[in-house]
Protein backbone atom coordinates (compact mmCIF):
# COMPACT_ATOMS: atom_id res chain seq x y z
CA UNK A 1 0.00 0.00 0.00
CA UNK A 2 2.72 2.30 0.76
CA UNK A 3 4.37 1.85 -2.33
CA UNK A 4 1.44 2.61 -4.21
CA UNK A 5 1.12 5.90 -2.38
CA UNK A 6 4.62 7.03 -2.86
CA UNK A 7 4.65 5.82 -6.67
CA UNK A 8 1.39 7.73 -6.79
CA UNK A 9 2.45 11.23 -4.88
CA UNK A 10 4.38 12.82 -7.56
CA UNK A 11 1.03 13.13 -9.82
CA UNK A 12 -0.87 14.65 -6.85
CA UNK A 13 1.78 17.74 -6.78
CA UNK A 14 0.28 19.60 -9.76
CA UNK A 15 -3.37 18.52 -8.53
CA UNK A 16 -2.35 19.86 -5.11
CA UNK A 17 -1.38 22.77 -6.19
CA UNK A 18 -4.57 23.84 -8.30
CA UNK A 19 -6.83 23.47 -4.85
CA UNK A 20 -3.98 25.30 -2.91
CA UNK A 21 -4.13 27.97 -5.79
CA UNK A 22 -8.10 27.88 -5.78
CA UNK A 23 -8.76 28.44 -2.25
CA UNK A 24 -6.42 31.23 -1.89
CA UNK A 25 -8.20 32.97 -4.38
CA UNK A 26 -11.73 31.97 -3.28
CA UNK A 27 -10.60 32.81 0.19
CA UNK A 28 -8.78 36.00 -0.49
CA UNK A 29 -11.92 37.01 -2.58
CA UNK A 30 -14.50 36.12 0.04
CA UNK A 31 -12.79 37.78 3.04
CA UNK A 32 -12.60 41.46 1.15
CA UNK A 33 -16.64 40.76 -0.21
CA UNK A 34 -17.91 39.53 2.57
CA UNK A 35 -16.80 41.62 5.44
CA UNK A 36 -18.08 44.35 3.01
CA UNK A 37 -21.19 42.88 3.09
CA UNK A 38 -21.20 42.04 6.59
CA UNK A 39 -20.79 45.71 7.06
CA UNK A 40 -23.46 46.41 5.25
CA UNK A 41 -25.74 43.60 7.17
CA UNK A 42 -24.51 45.26 10.41
CA UNK A 43 -25.09 48.74 9.56
CA UNK A 44 -26.46 49.98 6.45
CA UNK A 45 -30.06 51.01 6.29
CA UNK A 46 -32.83 48.16 5.28
CA UNK A 47 -32.40 48.75 1.41
CA UNK A 48 -28.78 48.03 1.97
CA UNK A 49 -29.54 45.46 4.47
CA UNK A 50 -32.21 43.52 3.08
CA UNK A 51 -30.51 42.42 -0.49
CA UNK A 52 -27.59 41.34 1.26
CA UNK A 53 -29.34 38.90 3.72
CA UNK A 54 -31.85 37.65 0.91
CA UNK A 55 -28.73 36.85 -1.00
CA UNK A 56 -26.88 35.54 1.97
CA UNK A 57 -29.97 33.17 2.55
CA UNK A 58 -30.25 31.96 -1.17
CA UNK A 59 -26.78 31.19 -1.55
CA UNK A 60 -26.48 29.78 1.91
CA UNK A 61 -29.94 27.49 1.39
CA UNK A 62 -28.41 25.78 -1.42
CA UNK A 63 -25.78 22.51 -1.49
CA UNK A 64 -22.54 24.26 -3.00
CA UNK A 65 -22.68 21.17 -6.02
CA UNK A 66 -25.84 22.57 -7.11
CA UNK A 67 -24.85 26.16 -7.35
CA UNK A 68 -21.74 25.11 -8.70
CA UNK A 69 -23.36 23.27 -11.38
CA UNK A 70 -25.74 26.21 -11.80
CA UNK A 71 -23.18 28.73 -12.16
CA UNK A 72 -20.88 26.54 -14.30
CA UNK A 73 -23.17 25.70 -17.04
CA UNK A 74 -25.42 29.45 -17.29
CA UNK A 75 -22.03 31.51 -17.41
CA UNK A 76 -21.65 30.86 -20.67
CA UNK A 77 -25.28 30.81 -21.77
CA UNK A 78 -24.31 34.96 -20.60
CA UNK A 79 -22.72 35.33 -23.79
CA UNK A 80 -19.55 36.04 -21.25
CA UNK A 81 -16.52 34.60 -22.24
CA UNK A 82 -15.60 32.57 -19.04
CA UNK A 83 -12.69 29.89 -18.14
CA UNK A 84 -13.86 26.90 -16.54
CA UNK A 85 -11.50 27.33 -13.73
CA UNK A 86 -12.67 30.75 -13.17
CA UNK A 87 -16.56 30.27 -13.62
CA UNK A 88 -16.36 27.32 -11.10
CA UNK A 89 -13.68 29.44 -9.13
CA UNK A 90 -16.72 32.36 -9.10
CA UNK A 91 -18.99 29.51 -7.52
CA UNK A 92 -17.33 28.81 -4.87
CA UNK A 93 -16.34 32.43 -4.31
CA UNK A 94 -20.07 32.93 -4.29
CA UNK A 95 -20.81 30.27 -1.40
CA UNK A 96 -17.55 31.32 0.86
CA UNK A 97 -18.41 35.17 0.44
CA UNK A 98 -22.21 34.24 1.94
CA UNK A 99 -20.54 32.50 4.65
CA UNK A 100 -18.23 35.53 5.28
CA UNK A 101 -20.77 38.04 5.32
CA UNK A 102 -22.70 35.87 7.95
CA UNK A 103 -19.20 35.76 10.53
CA UNK A 104 -18.53 39.28 10.35
CA UNK A 105 -22.15 40.45 11.06
CA UNK A 106 -21.55 38.22 13.82
CA UNK A 107 -18.47 39.57 14.87
CA UNK A 108 -19.50 43.27 14.15
CA UNK A 109 -22.50 42.71 16.06
CA UNK A 110 -20.94 41.61 19.05
CA UNK A 111 -19.33 45.02 19.35
CA UNK A 112 -21.19 47.43 21.70
CA UNK A 113 -23.53 50.35 19.92
CA UNK A 114 -21.61 53.10 22.31
CA UNK A 115 -17.87 52.45 20.65
CA UNK A 116 -19.55 53.48 17.58
CA UNK A 117 -21.42 56.65 18.94
CA UNK A 118 -18.56 57.46 20.79
CA UNK A 119 -16.41 57.35 17.63
CA UNK A 120 -19.62 59.64 16.59
CA UNK A 121 -19.48 62.06 19.15
CA UNK A 122 -15.75 62.97 18.78
CA UNK A 123 -16.03 63.16 14.61
CA UNK A 124 -15.20 60.17 13.27
CA UNK A 125 -16.26 59.58 9.60
CA UNK A 126 -17.59 56.17 9.09
CA UNK A 127 -14.79 54.78 7.66
CA UNK A 128 -12.64 56.14 10.31
CA UNK A 129 -14.87 54.34 12.68
CA UNK A 130 -15.25 50.75 10.69
CA UNK A 131 -10.96 51.02 10.90
CA UNK A 132 -9.61 52.86 14.03
CA UNK A 133 -12.83 51.47 16.51
CA UNK A 134 -14.81 48.49 15.48
CA UNK A 135 -12.43 46.37 13.01
CA UNK A 136 -9.79 46.26 15.46
CA UNK A 137 -12.39 45.32 18.60
CA UNK A 138 -14.19 42.34 16.15
CA UNK A 139 -11.28 40.87 15.30
CA UNK A 140 -10.59 38.50 17.87
CA UNK A 141 -14.62 37.68 17.44
CA UNK A 142 -14.09 37.41 13.35
CA UNK A 143 -10.99 35.36 13.29
CA UNK A 144 -11.76 31.92 14.55
CA UNK A 145 -15.09 31.38 12.76
CA UNK A 146 -13.22 32.58 9.78
CA UNK A 147 -10.67 30.15 9.62
CA UNK A 148 -13.17 27.55 9.64
CA UNK A 149 -14.86 29.15 6.32
CA UNK A 150 -11.65 28.73 5.38
CA UNK A 151 -11.13 24.98 5.95
CA UNK A 152 -14.56 24.84 4.15
CA UNK A 153 -13.34 26.78 1.23
CA UNK A 154 -10.43 23.73 0.72
CA UNK A 155 -12.89 21.27 1.79
CA UNK A 156 -15.79 22.70 -0.80
CA UNK A 157 -12.80 23.10 -3.38
CA UNK A 158 -12.54 19.08 -4.15
CA UNK A 159 -16.35 20.02 -5.50
CA UNK A 160 -14.29 21.62 -8.61
CA UNK A 161 -13.01 18.61 -9.29
CA UNK A 162 -16.71 17.18 -10.72
CA UNK A 163 -17.07 20.28 -13.47
CA UNK A 164 -13.30 18.86 -14.69
CA UNK A 165 -11.14 21.07 -12.83
CA UNK A 166 -8.22 18.82 -12.18
CA UNK A 167 -7.46 19.58 -8.56
CA UNK A 168 -5.73 17.55 -5.92
CA UNK A 169 -9.25 15.36 -5.66
CA UNK A 170 -9.22 15.02 -9.82
CA UNK A 171 -5.45 14.04 -9.62
CA UNK A 172 -6.29 11.10 -6.93
CA UNK A 173 -9.24 10.39 -9.47
CA UNK A 174 -6.50 10.32 -12.55
CA UNK A 175 -3.83 7.93 -11.01
CA UNK A 176 -6.90 5.36 -9.71
CA UNK A 177 -8.19 5.53 -12.99
CA UNK A 178 -4.53 4.33 -14.13
CA UNK A 179 -3.82 1.72 -11.33
CA UNK A 180 -6.79 0.48 -10.08
CA UNK A 181 -6.03 0.62 -6.77
CA UNK A 182 -8.51 3.35 -5.39
CA UNK A 183 -7.79 3.00 -1.24
CA UNK A 184 -4.11 3.90 -1.43
CA UNK A 185 -4.84 6.86 -3.47
CA UNK A 186 -8.03 7.66 -1.37
CA UNK A 187 -6.07 7.72 2.03
CA UNK A 188 -3.26 9.74 0.56
CA UNK A 189 -5.40 12.10 -1.01
CA UNK A 190 -7.31 11.91 2.77
CA UNK A 191 -4.42 12.66 4.49
CA UNK A 192 -3.16 15.81 2.06
CA UNK A 193 -6.67 17.02 2.10
CA UNK A 194 -6.22 16.61 6.19
CA UNK A 195 -2.63 18.08 6.50
CA UNK A 196 -4.21 21.30 5.21
CA UNK A 197 -7.24 21.39 7.24
CA UNK A 198 -5.91 20.12 10.60
CA UNK A 199 -2.93 22.92 10.49
CA UNK A 200 -5.85 25.70 9.62
CA UNK A 201 -8.34 24.12 12.71
CA UNK A 202 -5.58 24.13 14.73
CA UNK A 203 -4.63 27.44 14.35
CA UNK A 204 -8.17 28.54 14.71
CA UNK A 205 -8.64 26.48 18.01
CA UNK A 206 -5.63 28.43 19.50
CA UNK A 207 -6.33 31.95 18.34
CA UNK A 208 -9.82 30.97 19.96
CA UNK A 209 -8.29 30.14 23.08
CA UNK A 210 -5.90 33.10 23.36
CA UNK A 211 -9.12 35.29 23.06
CA UNK A 212 -11.07 33.75 25.28
CA UNK A 213 -8.89 35.38 27.94
CA UNK A 214 -10.05 38.77 26.82
CA UNK A 215 -12.95 40.38 28.58
CA UNK A 216 -14.15 43.91 27.98
CA UNK B 1 -27.98 33.66 -30.33
CA UNK B 2 -30.71 34.46 -27.88
CA UNK B 3 -31.60 31.54 -25.61
CA UNK B 4 -34.96 30.44 -25.32
CA UNK B 5 -36.20 29.26 -22.15
CA UNK B 6 -38.44 25.81 -22.29
CA UNK B 7 -39.91 24.48 -19.12
CA UNK B 8 -42.06 21.88 -20.97
CA UNK B 9 -38.91 19.66 -20.75
CA UNK B 10 -38.88 20.11 -17.13
CA UNK B 11 -42.34 19.33 -16.57
CA UNK B 12 -42.55 16.28 -18.57
CA UNK B 13 -39.57 14.54 -16.28
CA UNK B 14 -40.68 16.64 -12.85
CA UNK B 15 -41.23 13.18 -11.49
CA UNK B 16 -37.72 12.58 -11.25
CA UNK B 17 -37.30 15.86 -9.17
CA UNK B 18 -40.10 14.82 -6.68
CA UNK B 19 -38.46 11.56 -6.08
CA UNK B 20 -35.26 12.91 -5.78
CA UNK B 21 -36.26 15.19 -3.81
CA UNK B 22 -37.82 12.64 -1.62
CA UNK B 23 -35.03 10.29 -1.75
CA UNK B 24 -32.74 13.27 -0.55
CA UNK B 25 -34.89 13.56 2.35
CA UNK B 26 -34.74 9.98 3.18
CA UNK B 27 -30.97 9.62 2.96
CA UNK B 28 -30.49 12.84 5.00
CA UNK B 29 -32.62 11.31 7.88
CA UNK B 30 -31.67 7.78 7.66
CA UNK B 31 -27.87 9.40 7.98
CA UNK B 32 -29.09 11.48 10.86
CA UNK B 33 -30.41 8.74 12.75
CA UNK B 34 -27.33 6.68 12.66
CA UNK B 35 -24.94 9.96 13.15
CA UNK B 36 -26.84 10.62 16.36
CA UNK B 37 -26.71 7.16 17.79
CA UNK B 38 -22.80 7.49 16.74
CA UNK B 39 -22.45 10.87 18.14
CA UNK B 40 -24.25 10.03 21.02
CA UNK B 41 -22.55 6.59 21.58
CA UNK B 42 -19.13 8.59 21.17
CA UNK B 43 -20.40 11.67 23.47
CA UNK B 44 -21.20 8.81 26.56
CA UNK B 45 -18.28 6.81 26.27
CA UNK B 46 -15.35 9.17 25.79
CA UNK B 47 -17.83 11.45 29.36
CA UNK B 48 -16.01 8.81 31.59
CA UNK B 49 -13.56 7.16 29.66
CA UNK B 50 -9.80 7.15 29.75
CA UNK B 51 -7.03 8.62 27.71
CA UNK B 52 -6.68 6.12 24.94
CA UNK B 53 -11.12 6.31 24.47
CA UNK B 54 -10.76 10.07 24.21
CA UNK B 55 -7.80 10.11 21.43
CA UNK B 56 -9.38 7.57 19.35
CA UNK B 57 -12.58 9.61 19.77
CA UNK B 58 -11.03 12.52 18.67
CA UNK B 59 -8.69 10.91 15.95
CA UNK B 60 -12.44 10.15 14.46
CA UNK B 61 -13.91 13.37 14.72
CA UNK B 62 -10.60 15.41 13.62
CA UNK B 63 -10.04 12.91 10.61
CA UNK B 64 -13.73 13.60 9.40
CA UNK B 65 -14.22 17.05 10.03
CA UNK B 66 -11.21 17.80 8.02
CA UNK B 67 -11.45 15.81 4.84
CA UNK B 68 -13.72 16.52 1.47
CA UNK B 69 -17.21 14.91 2.31
CA UNK B 70 -16.70 14.00 -1.82
CA UNK B 71 -13.61 12.01 -1.19
CA UNK B 72 -15.06 10.21 1.91
CA UNK B 73 -17.59 9.33 -0.62
CA UNK B 74 -15.36 8.02 -2.78
CA UNK B 75 -13.58 6.27 -0.06
CA UNK B 76 -16.00 4.67 1.07
CA UNK B 77 -17.59 2.93 -1.67
CA UNK B 78 -14.77 2.80 -3.86
CA UNK B 79 -11.90 2.35 -1.68
CA UNK B 80 -12.81 -0.42 1.37
CA UNK B 81 -14.54 -2.37 -0.79
CA UNK B 82 -11.18 -2.63 -3.03
CA UNK B 83 -9.46 -4.03 -0.36
CA UNK B 84 -12.17 -5.77 1.96
CA UNK B 85 -13.52 -8.12 -1.05
CA UNK B 86 -17.01 -7.16 -0.53
CA UNK B 87 -19.59 -4.73 -1.76
CA UNK B 88 -22.51 -2.79 -0.97
CA UNK B 89 -25.08 -0.64 -2.78
CA UNK B 90 -24.78 3.05 -3.65
CA UNK B 91 -27.39 4.23 -1.59
CA UNK B 92 -26.25 2.41 1.67
CA UNK B 93 -23.09 3.59 1.17
CA UNK B 94 -23.94 7.02 0.89
CA UNK B 95 -25.76 6.84 4.00
CA UNK B 96 -23.47 5.10 5.90
CA UNK B 97 -20.67 7.96 4.70
CA UNK B 98 -23.24 10.80 5.96
CA UNK B 99 -23.22 9.24 9.07
CA UNK B 100 -19.91 8.66 9.38
CA UNK B 101 -19.89 11.99 8.31
CA UNK B 102 -22.89 13.35 10.45
CA UNK B 103 -21.28 11.24 13.51
CA UNK B 104 -18.21 13.30 13.49
CA UNK B 105 -20.14 17.06 13.78
CA UNK B 106 -23.03 15.20 16.60
CA UNK B 107 -20.25 14.00 18.92
CA UNK B 108 -19.61 17.08 19.68
CA UNK B 109 -23.08 18.45 20.18
CA UNK B 110 -23.48 15.85 22.38
CA UNK B 111 -20.66 16.46 24.37
CA UNK B 112 -21.28 19.82 24.51
CA UNK B 113 -24.67 19.21 25.69
CA UNK B 114 -24.06 16.60 28.47
CA UNK B 115 -21.90 19.49 29.83
CA UNK B 116 -24.14 21.97 29.70
CA UNK B 117 -26.47 19.90 32.10
CA UNK B 118 -26.63 21.56 35.70
CA UNK B 119 -24.73 19.83 38.56
CA UNK B 120 -27.73 21.02 40.81
CA UNK B 121 -30.24 19.28 38.53
CA UNK B 122 -28.27 15.61 39.29
CA UNK B 123 -27.39 16.34 42.87
CA UNK B 124 -31.31 17.07 42.85
CA UNK B 125 -31.72 13.33 41.13
CA UNK B 126 -29.76 11.68 43.72
CA UNK B 127 -31.04 13.33 46.19
CA UNK B 128 -34.20 12.12 45.79
CA UNK B 129 -33.04 8.77 45.36
CA UNK B 130 -32.70 8.18 41.42
CA UNK B 131 -30.51 4.95 40.61
CA UNK B 132 -28.10 5.86 38.02
CA UNK B 133 -30.12 4.66 34.93
CA UNK B 134 -32.93 6.71 36.29
CA UNK B 135 -30.92 9.75 36.45
CA UNK B 136 -29.67 9.11 32.34
CA UNK B 137 -33.60 8.35 31.68
CA UNK B 138 -35.02 10.81 33.50
CA UNK B 139 -32.83 13.82 34.38
CA UNK B 140 -29.32 14.29 31.70
CA UNK B 141 -31.27 12.58 28.60
CA UNK B 142 -34.60 15.18 28.57
CA UNK B 143 -32.46 17.91 29.89
CA UNK B 144 -29.80 17.02 26.79
CA UNK B 145 -32.55 17.10 23.83
CA UNK B 146 -33.64 20.22 24.93
CA UNK B 147 -29.98 21.98 24.78
CA UNK B 148 -28.73 19.93 21.69
CA UNK B 149 -32.17 20.56 19.55
CA UNK B 150 -31.11 23.64 17.69
CA UNK B 151 -27.90 21.73 16.79
CA UNK B 152 -29.12 18.69 15.44
CA UNK B 153 -32.05 20.61 13.30
CA UNK B 154 -29.28 22.44 12.03
CA UNK B 155 -27.30 19.75 11.47
CA UNK B 156 -30.07 18.12 9.73
CA UNK B 157 -30.66 21.18 6.84
CA UNK B 158 -27.11 21.10 6.43
CA UNK B 159 -26.92 16.93 5.91
CA UNK B 160 -29.94 17.49 3.53
CA UNK B 161 -27.33 19.96 1.52
CA UNK B 162 -24.77 17.53 1.36
CA UNK B 163 -27.19 14.61 0.05
CA UNK B 164 -26.68 16.55 -3.33
CA UNK B 165 -23.25 14.68 -3.44
CA UNK B 166 -24.68 11.39 -3.87
CA UNK B 167 -25.13 12.38 -7.60
CA UNK B 168 -21.22 11.01 -8.02
CA UNK B 169 -22.12 7.80 -7.06
CA UNK B 170 -25.41 8.03 -9.23
CA UNK B 171 -27.97 7.80 -6.54
CA UNK B 172 -31.15 9.34 -7.68
CA UNK B 173 -31.53 12.00 -5.30
CA UNK B 174 -32.48 15.37 -6.18
CA UNK B 175 -29.09 16.64 -7.86
CA UNK B 176 -28.93 13.40 -10.05
CA UNK B 177 -32.68 13.66 -11.59
CA UNK B 178 -31.21 17.42 -12.43
CA UNK B 179 -28.37 16.11 -13.97
CA UNK B 180 -30.48 13.77 -15.35
CA UNK B 181 -32.79 15.48 -17.21
CA UNK B 182 -30.08 18.10 -18.26
CA UNK B 183 -27.98 15.66 -20.03
CA UNK B 184 -31.07 14.10 -21.74
CA UNK B 185 -32.91 17.28 -22.70
CA UNK B 186 -29.91 19.98 -22.32
CA UNK B 187 -32.60 22.41 -20.23
CA UNK B 188 -29.56 22.94 -17.70
CA UNK B 189 -31.12 26.80 -16.95
CA UNK B 190 -34.40 25.93 -16.83
CA UNK B 191 -33.64 22.77 -14.75
CA UNK B 192 -31.75 24.79 -12.40
CA UNK B 193 -34.01 27.22 -12.05
CA UNK B 194 -36.70 24.57 -10.74
CA UNK B 195 -34.07 22.76 -8.32
CA UNK B 196 -32.77 25.45 -6.62
CA UNK B 197 -35.85 26.65 -5.26
CA UNK B 198 -36.93 22.92 -4.35
CA UNK B 199 -33.72 22.71 -2.37
CA UNK B 200 -34.37 26.35 -0.99
CA UNK B 201 -38.38 25.85 -0.11
CA UNK B 202 -37.57 22.83 1.79
CA UNK B 203 -34.74 23.99 3.92
CA UNK B 204 -36.50 26.61 5.06
CA UNK B 205 -39.59 24.53 5.69
CA UNK B 206 -37.43 22.01 7.75
CA UNK B 207 -36.16 24.83 9.50
CA UNK B 208 -39.41 26.26 10.60
CA UNK B 209 -40.60 22.29 11.10
CA UNK B 210 -37.36 22.29 13.50
CA UNK B 211 -38.35 25.88 15.19
CA UNK B 212 -41.79 24.72 16.10
CA UNK B 213 -40.47 21.46 17.36
CA UNK B 214 -37.95 23.57 19.91
CA UNK B 215 -41.19 25.47 20.86
CA UNK B 216 -42.93 22.17 21.30
CA UNK B 217 -40.35 20.96 24.15
CA UNK B 218 -39.07 23.99 25.82
CA UNK B 219 -40.04 24.15 29.43
CA UNK B 220 -42.72 26.10 29.88
CA UNK B 221 -41.47 29.05 32.91
CA UNK B 222 -43.61 31.21 34.39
Amino acid sequence: MIDIMLKGLPFLWQGLLVTLEASAIVVAAALIAGVILGVGLSYGSRWIAWPIRLFSDFVRGLPLLVLIFSIFYMLPLTGWKVSNFWSAIAALALFETAHVSEVARGALQSIHPGQNEAGKAIGLTFGQRMLYVVFPQALRRFLPPWINTVVDTVKGSSLLALVGIVDLMLSIQQVIGRTFKPMPMYVLGALMYFAINYTLSQVSRRLEARFAYVRE
Amino acid sequence: MPYHLNFNLVWKYFDRLAWGLVLSLELAAVGIVIGIVIGLGLAVLSHGAGRTVRTLVAAYVEFVRNVPLLLLVYLVFYGIPSVGGFAYDATSSFVMTLAVYAGAYLVEVFRAGLDAIPKGLIDAGRAVGLTPAQLVLHVRLPTMIRIVLPSLGNAFISLFKDTSLATVLAVPELTYGANWIYTNTFRIVEVYAVVAPMYLVTGYLLLLGLRLLERRFAIRRR
